[in-house]
């Protein structure tokens, strides 16, 4: 599992964790300075899955770039291609269809829901909980069936594209999320009983990887990890896009900024998206769910960005167009990148064992941080 | 506070800068030699306190570099866009690590695709390639014959 690599002038313990491990959840390399078992330096180490995809996206047009971001964070493959559309869209300054926005928002939320509910299949299986993990299998599979029939993959969407999405709903969509919100109402409560009320859990949880309001801040963390330390700084709130402001949500905030309060976050979260969806899926709108556009996308001369709320935290798409078909130079600013930074900071003074909790709530993608 | 009174205050504080056109947020064009200094006024100075830099990248175009930092401040709620321009034979900029963490990393990207050496920077290595990798890929003459794949 470990492999040691030696030692240091002071007769510290250096050790690699990954870049195979089953904690770190893909190819993430750590190089550990212990005292004892206590951590004294944690070095990610990154790049086994870098693929270059800026300079990629700078060869292909508007219309294929997107397809690229789904293999970014493939957790919230649907919330990356939302994204990049929002940000060709805000250049070529089309407005979508009511309908449009509504199954955006709708397939957005799934999302969110199915990678919070893996990352609380993984996070018990970190810890030691091996039962979690084959429950929230079980619904997340419900909201993979629901993908598949509309979009016709189960990772890698590429559904959402300039002007609107690629296809119209499948006929039997309502009628399976409707299913869907009753069985998972009736398991939500069961992911109490199972893990957050645990004792066990709990003194693995609480006190464990403290960051600050303040150090959040600093380090450009997002999501639910800087929601967790108390800083509100959910995008569909503050900067709200499509119909989030027509929507009731809570933006879930927690003081305590340990690993516990990044768990609850998440879990509450889930209530949350559940509640957008239950709002949403009586009232789709009718009408086009794509707007006209021409077949060879322009974008005018100038500077784009757009912001957007995926399930780790904030992703920006920064494109700089010089007025041709393909953009002169493209940024993904991805959460997970920033949030890992905090890692060290995080993770200093704790035991060897805590650094799986800490690493856990973090909800790193890494295809998302070496993109 | 909205982009009008933000261009005001600006204006007045950082003489040097010019105020350009660009994006739904106020830009600001800053030589770099005066960087440092305009970075810690952003995060310091009260009213403006500029906390939170969520982007910083860099753009070649060719004959420059421009760095571009996104900047906005948790507790107002305004953004600012600041562009250095920068030496294409001799990229340079002072780190700003030090007042924003979340720099460490994204100036170690930067610095790894596109070469520009941040001064002061507590640890400046390539993040993705190898140590050993030659060459800066995001810069618009990189060429590897290898590994990209023209269309």
């Amino acid at each position: 599992m470990f492999e040691e690599v030696g030692t240091t002038a002071e007769g510290d313990l250096v050790i690699n964790v990954g870049p195979q491990h089953p904690s770190t959840h893909g190819v993430l390399h750590l190089i550990i300075t212990l005292t004892g078992e206590t951590i004294k330096n944690v070095e990610p180490h990154l790049g086994y899955i870098h693929r270059s995809i800026e300079k990629m996206c700078e060869s292909l047009t508007y219309r294929q770039f997107i397809y690229v971001t789904s293999r970014m964070d493939y957790l919230s493959s649907h919330i990356n291609n939302h994204g990049c559309a929002l940000c060709v869209e805000k250049g070529l300054q089309i407005e979508i269809p009511p309908r449009a926005k509504v199954i955006r928002v709708l397939m957005d939320e799934l999302t969110r829901l199915a990678s919070h509910q893996l990352w609380w299949a993984a996070m018990g299986m970190d810890i030691g909980a091996l039962t979690p993990f084959f429950h929230a299998f079980r619904e997340r599979e419900a909201i993979n069936d629901i993908m598949e029939e509309t979009c016709g993959a189960r990772l890698t969407m590429n559904y959402m594209v300039p002007g609107g999405v690629m296809v119209d709903l499948h006929p039997d969509f309502q009628k399976k999320v409707k299913a869907f919100i009753v069985l998972f109402k009736s398991k939500i409560d069961e992911y109490d009983e199972l893990l957050t009320n645990n004792t066990i859990f709990q003194n693995r949880m609480r006190g464990v990887g403290y960051l600050s309001k303040a150090d959040a801040i600093s380090y450009g963390c997002t999501g639910p990890t800087a929601r967790g330390s108390g800083l509100s700084c959910d995008i569909r709130k503050l900067y709200p896009y499509e119909i989030y402001d027509q929507l009731k949500f809570d933006e879930i905030t927690e003081v305590d900024g340990d690993c516990f309060a990044r768990y609850m976050v998440r879990l509450k979260e889930m209530k949350q998206s559940l509640s957008i969806i239950e709002q949403l899926i009586d009232n789709i709108p009718s009408g086009d769910f794509q707007a006209k556009t021409k077949a060879v996308l322009k974008l005018p001369k100038g500077e784009f960005y757009s912001r957007i709320e995926t399930a780790r935290g904030e992703f920006g798409v920064f494109i700089v167009s010089e007025g041709g078909t393909t953009p002169y130079r493209i940024k993904f600013r991805s959460p997970g990148f920033s949030n890992l930074s905090a890692l060290n900071h995080m993770a200093k003074g704790h035991k060897i064992g805590d650094l799986v909790a800490i690493m856990g709530t973090l909800d790193l993608v890494i295809p998302d941080i070496d993109r | 506070m909205n982009n009008d009174e933000l261009k005001l205050i600006l204006g007045e504080l950082i003489p040097s800068g010019t105020v350009v056109e660009s994006s739904e947020w106020v830009t600001l064009e800053i030589p770099y030699a005066e960087g440092k200094t305009i970075a810690r006024q952003l995060r310091f100075t009260s009213g403006l306190d500029f906390d939170y830099l969520f982007c910083l990248t860099c753009v070649d175009w060719k004959t420059h570099f421009t760095l571009v930092y996104h900047f906005s401040s948790t507790m107002h709620r305004h953004s600012l866009v600041i562009k250095i321009k920068l030496d294409h034979n001799l990229p340079e900029m002072a780190t700003v690590s030090d007042i924003w963490r979340t720099a460490e990393f994204h100036e170690r990207e930067v610095y790894d695709l596109f070469g520009i050496r941040f001064l002061g920077h507590p640890d400046l290595r390539r993040l993705f390639l190898t140590e050993d990798w030659v060459g800066w890929p995001l810069r618009k003459d990189y060429e590897d014959p290898v590994n990209m794949i023209k269309l």
